[in-house]
C-alpha cells in the first residue's frame, strides 16, 4: 500500500507543476514546469512496473524540452529574480522527494545478473500445456514480442505516423519555394 | 560579425565535455536497440537517444558543424531506408505464410541473436525514428535561423 501512496503524492506534485506550468509569465519557467510533470510522469510509470513506458517517456520529454527551450529562449527576454533561500529550500525538498521515490524504485528492481523481468514473469512460467511468449517468439523482453510480433501491425501504423509527422515538417519549412532571394546562394 | 551570426556554439567547457560524452550517448542508444528484445527499451527508445546525441553535438558546436556531415537530405534518405527495411522485413514473411510472420530462427532466449525478426525490426525502428526526428530538429533550427536573421 505505500506504493499507492507515493503514486498519488506524485500526482498531487504533478497537478502543482502543471499548474505552475499554466500560470507562470516567464516562458522558460513554464517550459520547466512541463519537464517536471514530464520526469514525475516518468517516475510512475516505474512504479506501476512499467519500465519500456519509462524509457521512451524520459527520452521523448527530453527531446521536447529541448526544441521547446530552443523555441522560447530566442524569443523571450529572460528576467531572474533574486530569492536565493526559498531556491534553495525547494530545490533540498525536491532532491529529498527524488531520494526517496528513487529508494523505493531500487527496492523493485530485480537482482544483479537475474535476467529475468519482473513485469514478465507472469508470461515466463509456464503453465502446462500453455504455450508462453518465450517459447512461441523467443524475446525474453515480452514486451518486444508483443509490440514486434504479436501486434507488429500496429508498430507500423505507429512508424507511419511518425513517418508522415517528419514529412509534414519536412514540407512546412523547406527552403525551395519560401522567399526568391533565399535560396540563391 | 559573421561568427557571432552563425551561431558558434557554447563555451570550451562544455566542448570538451560533449566531446567526452557523445560517444558514449550514441553507444548508449545502440545498446538500448540491440537488446530491446532482452531488457526493457527498444527501437523507438534507442532511436530517441541517437537522435538526442547528434542533437547534443548541435547544440555545443552549433548547428554548420553537423550540417558539413550530416545534412538534413542524408538523414532523410537514413529514414527512408529505415522505413524501407520494416516493409521489406514485413513482407518477407510471404515467404512461409503471412504478413510479419516470424521467419527466421528463434535461436535461446536470453541471448543476443534470438527471436527472429524482433532484432532487424528494432534496428530499422532506430534508423527511422533516429533520423527522422534528428532531421525534424535539424530543419526547425534552420527555420528559426533564417528568420532571425532577417
Amino acid at each position: 500500500m505505500t506504493i499507492d501512496i507515493i503514486i498519488s503524492f506524485l500526482m498531487i506534485l504533478m497537478i502543482i507543476a502543471a499548474i505552475v506550468a499554466v500560470e507562470m509569465k516567464d516562458l522558460l519557467s513554464s517550459v520547466v514546469g512541463i519537464g517536471a510533470v514530464g520526469v514525475i510522469l516518468a517516475l510512475v510509470f516505474l512504479l506501476l512496473q512499467a519500465p519500456d513506458l519509462a524509457i521512451v517517456q524520459l527520452v521523448v520529454e527530453i527531446l521536447a524540452l529541448i526544441i521547446l527551450i530552443r523555441a522560447t529562449v530566442t524569443r523571450d527576454s529572460v528576467y531572474y529574480r533574486r530569492r536565493e533561500i526559498f531556491v534553495k529550500t525547494v530545490t533540498l525538498i525536491g532532491v529529498i522527494i527524488f531520494l526517496i521515490s528513487l529508494y523505493s524504485i531500487i527496492k523493485l528492481l530485480p537482482p544483479f545478473g537475474e535476467p529475468k523481468l519482473k513485469v514478465a514473469s507472469y508470461y515466463i512460467t509456464e503453465g502446462q500445456g500453455i504455450k508462453n511468449a518465450i517459447s512461441e517468439t523467443g524475446a525474453a523482453n515480452i514486451v518486444a514480442s508483443v509490440i514486434l510480433d504479436y501486434r507488429a501491425y500496429d508498430t507500423l501504423g505507429e512508424a507511419t505516423v511518425l513517418f508522415t509527422a517528419v514529412l509534414g515538417v519536412l514540407a512546412v519549412m523547406r527552403k525551395i519555394g519560401r522567399k526568391k532571394d533565399e535560396t540563391k546562394k | 560579425m559573421k561568427q557571432k551570426n552563425n551561431n558558434p556554439g557554447m563555451t570550451l567547457i562544455v566542448k570538451t565535455v560533449t566531446r567526452l560524452t557523445v560517444g558514449l550517448i550514441m553507444l548508449y542508444g545502440l545498446y538500448i536497440t540491440f537488446h530491446g528484445h532482452l531488457t526493457p527499451g527498444g527501437g523507438f527508445a534507442g532511436g530517441v537517444i541517437l537522435a538526442l546525441s547528434f542533437i547534443h553535438l548541435i547544440l555545443a558546436f552549433g548547428r554548420d558543424f553537423v550540417i558539413k556531415k550530416f545534412s538534413e537530405k542524408v538523414a532523410g534518405i537514413f529514414e527512408s531506408i529505415g522505413a524501407f527495411l520494416f516493409l521489406t522485413i514485413a513482407v518477407s514473411g510471404f515467404l512461409a505464410g503471412y504478413f510479419f510472420m516470424n521467419i527466421y530462427g528463434k535461436g535461446t532466449p536470453f541471448k543476443l541473436f534470438s527471436a527472429g525478426i524482433i532484432l532487424p525490426c528494432n534496428l530499422s525502428i532506430m534508423l527511422k525514428v533516429g533520423f527522422g526526428l534528428f532531421s525534424a530538429f535539424l530543419v526547425l533550427i534552420l527555420f528559426t535561423s533564417t528568420n532571425s536573421k532577417e
